[in-house]
């Protein structure tokens, strides 16, 4: 619908949706409907009570335990102290402000961005904040979804608003069709090799196309959990009848007629035909190979049918720079077939890719087989896990020789003490690879679920799509 | 909120690309308070080695660098997670601006709201910043008013969101503002649950 502003994106629309005030400067207060807590939050909560001031709008912040809860231990008496107060001090926080808690011992605990939507707390047209970088996840509903700092979690606990400045909007189209053994993962680290980790900063990214479209809500909800790794302040796709029928019946989201009601509101959130963005990007669906990252950023990506770049080829100096470091810190040799590299480890799991299809993904790979390292397998939360069990993923990754363990954040940031080892490599379904992020000294390859198990069964970075013969 | 206008202060030079959060603070140190200081933490795994031991040729262990309030960075700078503990850690060393080609989207807003200066610079004057601080420079003043770096006899121009260069240079909080909307933000609330139930009312 064109309006008198002229036609708008679907991130002009749900950002106009919230606005409550604007300031000479085109700074912007915009009402917050959800509002997700962790254990990290908890320099906000300080701040709060700094101020003795009260959480403004309790119904609708959620406390959720994943960065630092055990994986391989259910039981806080016998973990690390500082780990286990780092997981009551959220709990306690939330009970002495009225807030939903899903805590340590919940049937529905694990991560924040697989919580939100399987509780139905993540709804279209919604804003959405965590003081979590990876926030940008439930854009995939159609939500305007980002992390913000400890100050802005103070803020938005005692009013409900943050202040903003409204981004650029950008759109990233996926034509055509993916091929077997290509995921959202490859699309994401497609784009991010291409525009690099700073190449959407400042801006919105809305995900469209007919690959997009073709995603299930597990794909889009790890393609907007990437935009972040782009530079990119969010990312959105616009919902339609798979976001809907995802939707119904779960615990928060509307019921009965306020259902139908509301699902007519989301469909209409769609950028009108000749709306603006203010950069485009198309990248061809049908030619993503499955890609792997090489280096410590998460832009060092490149098709596992490529070799570690030579830093002499690169002109720019700083580029150049960045490249022998990477190298370096990885322990690689510059020309080396990306296909050569050994893993010593891997780990399946994060708020990318932990989601009961990811481990689907993963299982088709491993049946029948035997990993040839030792790996972990982390569910994104307690029903996710539960899942898996009932359709038997669990036998699979434990027959291959992998550890089966419980919901959280994980290996991913190793803040609960699930580590990789100094000098060791791991083939990784997360999102960062940055130096240390797994552990100190520890090499992040990241990937899909499916070549993470791909190198698993053959302890070096492998082309899934040899290992596919007649599997789904 | 300490005002930023000017600052005239030893300067180092870091030439990393992408120096993300997790650099800045590794995660195992997150989960001590906030009093006792996050400035012994600050890029911690690059400036000491696995006993612990300063690495000597870090450029933040040169002597000479002792004190300063100004760091210079390649591009990408604080990209990664949305931990305010990374801009602590900053600002409990005694930084008071970085200059970078380019940031992260929430450190810099996470800097803004601890009166931290993030300033963007072109990366050809980044490189030119770094090695004048490699070649013998040590000073560096910033003038935020008038969006200005000088070092000796050479000046660049810095970019910042406007929003963020008023917010430094008069030491906002942006709660005072906030509560100023408190009628407003009332009336937003009763409107919404008109227009959109589900989301200011959940089930149950």
């Amino acid at each position: 619908m064109a309006t008198a502003q002229g036609p708008l994106t679907l991130f002009d629309k749900v950002w106009r949706n919230h606005v409550i005030a604007t300031q000479a400067d085109g700074q912007q207060l915009l009402f917050i409907d959800r509002h997700l807590v962790h254990e990290g939050s908890f320099h906000g909560f300080n701040k709060l009570k700094e101020k003795q001031a009260k959480v403004s709008r309790p119904d609708l912040t959620f406390g959720i335990v994943d960065h630092y809860a055990p994986t391989k231990v259910r039981d806080l008496t016998r973990v690390d102290p500082a780990i286990a107060g780092m997981i009551t001090q959220l709990e306690e926080n939330c009970r002495q402000n009225g807030l939903r808690v899903y805590g340590f011992n919940d049937p529905r605990q694990g991560i924040v961005h697989v919580v939100g939507p399987e509780q139905g707390i993540t709804l279209p047209g919604a804003t959405i904040v965590c003081g979590d970088s990876h926030t940008s996840t439930h854009g995939a509903f159609g939500a305007i979804a980002f992390g913000i700092g400890a100050s802005e979690v103070a803020h938005v606990l005692m009013t409900q608003t943050l202040w903003q400045k409204k981004p650029k909007r950008m759109r990233v189209r996926f034509d055509g069709k993916l091929g077997p053994g290509i995921s959202a993962k490859d699309m994401a680290l497609s784009m991010i090799g291409r525009i690099g980790a700073d190449g959407a900063q400042g801006h919105a990214i809305e995900y469209a196309g007919t690959a997009v479209a073709g995603l299930s809500m597990e794909g889009r909800l790890t393609l907007c959990n990437l935009s972040i790794e782009s530079g990119a302040r969010c990312g959105l796709v616009a919902p339609d009848a798979t976001t809907v029928n995802f939707l119904r019946g779960r615990p928060l989201a509307p019921k009965d007629e306020i259902f139908d009601r509301a699902a007519e509101a989301w469909l209409s959130l769609v950028s009108d035909g000749d709306a603006e963005f203010e950069r485009e990007i198309v990248i061809n669906g049908t030619d993503i190979a499955p890609v792997v990252t090489w280096g410590i950023s998460p832009e060092d990506a490149l098709p596992i049918t490529g070799a570690v770049p030579q830093p002499e080829a690169i002109g720019d100096e700083g580029r150049a720079a960045h490249a022998r470091e990477a190298i370096d810190y990885m322990g690689l040799r510059a020309g080396m077939a990306l296909t050569e590299i050994p893993v010593d480890r891997v780990f399946i799991g994060s708020c990318t890719n932990s989601r009961i299809e990811d481990l689907r993904a993963a299982a088709a790979v491993l049946s029948g087989r035997k990993a040839m390292v030792p790996g972990l397998v982390s569910p994104g939360s307690s029903l996710v896990k539960q899942q898996a069990e009932q359709e038997g993923l669990d036998r699979i990754f434990i027959d291959a020789g992998l550890e089966w363990v419980d919901s959280g954040c994980s290996m991913c940031v190793g803040m609960n003490g699930d580590l990789v080892p100094p000098g060791e490599r791991c083939a990784s379904t997360t999102n960062r690879n940055f130096k240390g992020r797994q552990g100190p000294k520890a090499r992040t390859h990241l990937m899909s679920p499916a070549m993470v198990a791909a190198a698993a069964v053959t302890g070096r970075l492998t082309d899934v799509r040899d290992l596919m013969g007649g599997r789904a | 909120m300490k005002p930023f206008t000017k600052l005239e202060a030893k300067a180092a030079p870091l030439p990393f690309a992408s120096v993300d959060t997790d650099q800045l603070i590794p995660a195992r140190f997150m989960k001590r308070s906030r009093s006792e200081g996050y400035g012994q933490y600050l890029l911690h795994d690059m400036r000491f080695d696995s006993e612990g031991k300063p690495i000597s040729d870090f450029p933040l262990n040169a002597p000479q660098r002792e004190g300063s309030e100004i760091l210079v960075a390649r591009r990408n700078f604080g990209a990664g997670s949305s931990r305010e503990a990374a801009v602590y850690a900053l600002v409990d060393y005694g930084f008071r601006c970085v200059i970078a080609p380019s940031f992260g989207d929430i450190f810099a807003s996470n800097s803004v709201n601890n009166g931290l200066l993030p300033a963007r610079v072109s990366e050809e004057d980044a490189e030119e910043l770094l090695s004048l601080l490699e070649n013998g420079h040590e000073s560096v003043f910033v003038d935020l008013e008038n969006c200005e770096i000088r070092v000796a006899n050479h000046v660049f121009g810095f970019e910042i969101e406007p929003v963020w260069r008023t917010k430094l240079l008069n030491g906002w909080d942006d709660l005072d503002l906030t509560a100023s909307y408190a009628a407003d933000i009332a009336r937003y609330v009763e409107s919404d649950r008109e227009q959109h139930p589900w989301l200011q009312q959940l089930p149950g």
